[in-house]
């Protein structure tokens, strides 16, 4: 008994002896996803500004919502996705940007402007892009890939990863039945969730987590993931390709925004643009892997990006793909029993 | 002792009223709760919380939560009642050492080791690569319910084996001596003895390695790949995904509830006050 | 040949609970930022883990909060159990009965509610809330660690060391300490163990650039457990093993010596 609080003690002193001195730099609170910046780039910011910024971060839209509606704290820069957005301000929790303040805004292409859920891009700001899609092992794939129905073909039983959130594979099913992917009739979303029960004895499991190592070790033949993910993966394997089914898919934007209730917003729109000049996009690209809006940046890319089909979206496929509206709560109650099912049954 | 007074204890009393009575009764009173609009002040009381938790759908979860989380305990104190016994039976500072080695894998973060044990399980991984020499053709462990038991059993496992220790180590070997000199056999001695003797440390065991497993949703999660979906998933949806507290309240005072009920008849087993974690080392 | 099989149940228990943390050291020295297959040894990791002040941060606030939950909670869970255990009157069983929610309710919802109340308090999130968090739950643990030891103690072994002449101070600390000293460590060392190991609790009551290394590994699931974090797993481990090493020569030497 003695030795482990022997073992305790000695190993905590340095830390306690140590610590971290306060100071009086300005202080910016960043909400971000996992692994979604380059922490080269911030410590660079920090040091240009002379500022001192607390990176946070989170797993899913839901996570970072309940986190910011529901606690006490404040935070500067949150990067939510494009329906996430929509329901962030109509609650009117965001505050307009000041597009003066953000002259990087040029090197954004238009194309990942004035969308839909937040028009004129009155709130936010492009970061990243992707598209939901198929990747899979060229190897063990022997059929095109072209259409969800791949995902229920018997020949790959075992071998199908799913994507572990409602919308996402839900969307998938509904996709390949010919609906919308922000379905509301229940009719529609019931039989989008038998399908999925119909091919869960097929499917290896639901997942966002552990799909670039079971590809890479060909564990399994496919997944459906986001673009950047895919494009990860196969920068570290060979024999990886992705695909965009032809009955369309999901197409996020995930942008920055400066909660109405931001400590420091003019520090957050100098974080912001800083992160628009093509030299640190482009160290971020790197680091993550999707798409990004920022056309300077991508010139400056290695050449093997360009090739990378999880990286390099065509026109086309973005087109034939929807984006997220954020459904009414009755409808998402649909959404949810539907899935609590999915989840049950064997 | 009568020179220490009791009143020492009260700032502690306070400090459970404020962080766990009253947290508590927040979540009692959410489950009552139907949309509640705490800004604009409109709170409906409610049953249908409960309701909505008797639907097959539900019951199956929780079934299915308890079936996993009984055959976990068993695994474990089936495996820790041996090794208690094994680990009594060496000399003093060899005992300590073990019960030591048998700690340290836990400060190494939880998550960190169910990650590595998905690593483990896949087709590709080692025990897979095992079975495969074996003889067995493609058995990948990962994503399927052995895991999700695994997983329980793996962390959870050191909750069993100390208190089964500690009550092993309580008795007194004259005393099975002395059996032994009264003719007791081998067999007579461990089931008139020495499980009676253990009985607490058995029991409070059982508790800390059902409780977290019959709860948890990390491991189901990770190593169940969203297959096979525990109850504890279901309150962590309600709250982190679906937003809906009041149902995520009502089936966390159901569970709480089923809990209290096991601990009741725990009691009656052991006919005394349990203290689930006092015996813990 | 009884030894034999005993060794080879120790051998393979301890295969059992090692065995994953041996695949985090393993996939720390491989050259890809994916956990497959093997791509060649690389040191990389262990250079980036230093240059990456969040991660670093994470263990920092982990550490901090452990150590102050773990304090915190053995002192006042040690004063408190004696206080109970003096108990005569109807308090006793609320006393306890609250001290074993806990322990008996589930993580997820100690969490949930726990950040509603500090929601309701208008507390901020941080530090403190996390600390308090952890106090909370750790408190427990060492009061029904203490409480059967003092149980166990004869009813005036504290008046009758006074009697004997002893101080009060020495009365507590030469008498009644060592008594129950046992039950202390075990409670201290459980509540550090918790403390270190959470997940659930902190993730609710965690906020504002304050997180500790669960919540930061959490977070990263979505794009891969970086194999930084691989990399400070293994440093850790390392540290723990050489120490305990260490402690176990000196003490064999001490055995040795008394022999």
């Amino acid at each position: 008994m003695k030795k482990i609080v022997l073992i305790f003690v000695l190993l905590c002193l340095p830390f306690l002896a140590g610590g971290c001195g306060s100071d009086d730099r300005a202080e910016l609170t960043v909400y971000n996803w996992g692994d979604y910046m380059d922490p080269e780039v911030i410590a660079q910011f920090e040091e240009e500004y002379n500022c001192r910024v607390n990176y946070e971060t989170f797993t899913s839209n839901e996570d970072m919502y309940v986190k910011v509606k529901n606690s006490s704290d404040t935070y500067d820069v949150l990067v939510p996705s494009d329906y996430m957005i929509e329901r962030l301000i109509q609650e009117e929790m965001l505050r307009p940007i000041t597009k003066d303040n953000i002259p990087n805004l040029a090197n954004i292409d238009a194309s990942a402007q004035n969308l839909a859920f937040d028009p004129g891009n009155q709130y936010s700001v492009p970061y990243f892009y992707g598209v939901l899609g198929i990747v899979y092992n060229t190897a063990q794939v022997t059929d095109p890939v072209d259409s969800w129905n791949l995902l229920w073909n018997d020949k790959y039983a075992s071998k199908i990863l799913m994507y572990d959130s409602i919308r996402d594979s839900m969307g998938v099913s509904l996709k390949r039945l010919g609906f919308s992917m922000n379905e509301t009739s229940e009719a529609n979303i019931n039989a989008a969730r038998d399908a999925l029960i119909a091919q869960k004895p097929l499917v290896m499991a639901y997942v966002t987590d552990n799909v670039k190592s079971l590809m890479a070790s060909g564990d399994a033949a496919m997944a459906v993931v986001y673009s950047g993910d895919a494009a990860i993966i196969m920068s570290e394997t060979d024999s990886l390709d992705f695909a965009v089914p032809k009955e369309g898919s999901n197409a996020f934007y995930d942008n920055f925004v400066i909660p109405k209730n931001a400590k420091n917003p003019e520090l957050a729109e100098q974080f912001i643009n800083f992160m628009l000049t093509p030299e640190i996009a482009a160290k971020n690209i790197e680091y993550v892997g999707y798409s990004s809006p920022n056309a300077p940046a991508l010139a400056l890319l290695d050449a093997s990006w360009s090739e990378n089909a999880g990286f390099n979206i065509s026109k086309e496929d973005l087109a034939r793909s929807e984006i997220f509206k954020d459904l009414p709560n009755d409808v998402m109650e649909i959404y949810n029993r539907a899935w609590t099912e999915i989840n049950v049954s064997k | 002792m009568k020179s220490f007074k009791e009143y020492i204890a009260y700032p502690y009393g306070l400090w459970m009223l404020i962080f766990i009575a009253v947290p508590l009764l927040v979540v009692i009173w959410f489950s009552f709760l139907s949309n509640p609009d705490f800004k604009a002040g409109i709170y409906t009381f409610t049953l249908e919380n409960y309701q909505q938790f008797m639907d097959p759908v539900y019951l199956e979860l929780l079934y299915r939560s308890f079936l996993y989380a009984v055959i976990a305990t068993l695994i474990c104190f089936l495996i820790a009642y041996p090794l208690g016994n094994l680990i009594v039976s060496l000399p003093g500072h060899r005992q300590n050492m073990m019960i030591v080695l048998m700690i340290i894998p836990m400060w190494v973060n939880f998550l960190l080791r169910t990650y590595a044990w998905m690593v483990l399980l896949s087709g590709s991984g080692l025990i897979s690569q095992f079975f495969r020499l074996l003889g067995f053709r493609d058995v990948s462990l990962l994503y399927t319910q052995s895991a999700v038991i695994l997983g329980m059993v793996y962390n959870f496992f050191p909750y069993m084996l100390l208190p089964i220790y500690t009550s092993l180590k309580k008795i007194d070997p004259d005393l099975l001596r002395a059996a032994t000199d009264l003719g007791a056999n081998h067999f007579q001695m461990f089931l008139k003895i020495k499980i009676p003797l253990s009985l607490p440390g058995i029991v409070s065991g059982c508790m800390m390695v059902f409780m977290p497993a019959v709860s948890t949703f990390v491991i189901s999660n990770l190593l169940g790949g969203g297959k096979y979906m525990l109850i504890g998933n279901l309150i962590e949806q309600q709250f982190l995904t679906l937003n809906n507290w009041n149902f995520g309240s009502a089936i966390s005072m159901v569970l709480m509830t089923i809990i209290f009920l096991v601990l009741g008849i725990a009691r009656l087993i052991t006919g005394k006050e349990l203290d689930t974690g006092g015996q813990l080392l | 040949m009884r030894k034999f099989f005993k060794n080879l149940a120790f051998g393979l228990i301890l295969l059992f609970l090692y065995a994953p943390i041996l695949v985090l050291i393993i996939y720390s020295f491989n050259d890809s930022k994916i956990m497959g297959p093997w791509a060649g040894f690389t040191l990389k990791w262990y250079v980036m883990l230093f240059q990456d002040r969040y991660i670093l941060q994470a263990l920092y606030y982990t550490l901090i909060i452990a150590v102050v939950a773990t304090t915190v909670s053995t002192l006042v869970g040690t004063v408190s159990a004696l206080g109970i255990y003096r108990m005569r009157s109807k308090l006793k069983r609320p006393y306890l009965l609250l001290n074993n929610i806990p322990v008996l309710v589930p993580d997820i919802v100690m969490g949930i509610t726990l950040m509603s109340l500090f929601i309701f308090i208008g507390m901020k999130m941080g530090l403190t809330t996390i600390i308090i968090a952890h106090i909370t739950f750790c408190i427990p643990y060492v009061i029904l660690a203490v409480l059967p030891r003092f149980n166990r103690l004869p009813e005036n072994i504290f008046e009758a060391a006074l009697d004997l002449g002893a101080t009060p101070r020495q009365a507590f600390w030469k008498v009644l300490f060592p008594e129950i000293l046992p039950g202390v460590t075990s409670g201290a060392l459980i509540a550090f163990t918790l403390s270190i190991d959470d997940f659930v609790i902190s993730f609710f009551t965690a906020g504002n650039g304050v997180s500790n290394l669960s919540i930061t590994i959490y977070s990263m699931a979505k794009a891969g457990i970086n194999p930084k974090i691989n990399a400070l797993s293994t440093i850790m481990f390392g540290c723990i093993m050489v120490l305990l090493v260490l402690i176990n020569i000196r003490s064999e030497k001490g055995i040795k010596n008394i022999q």
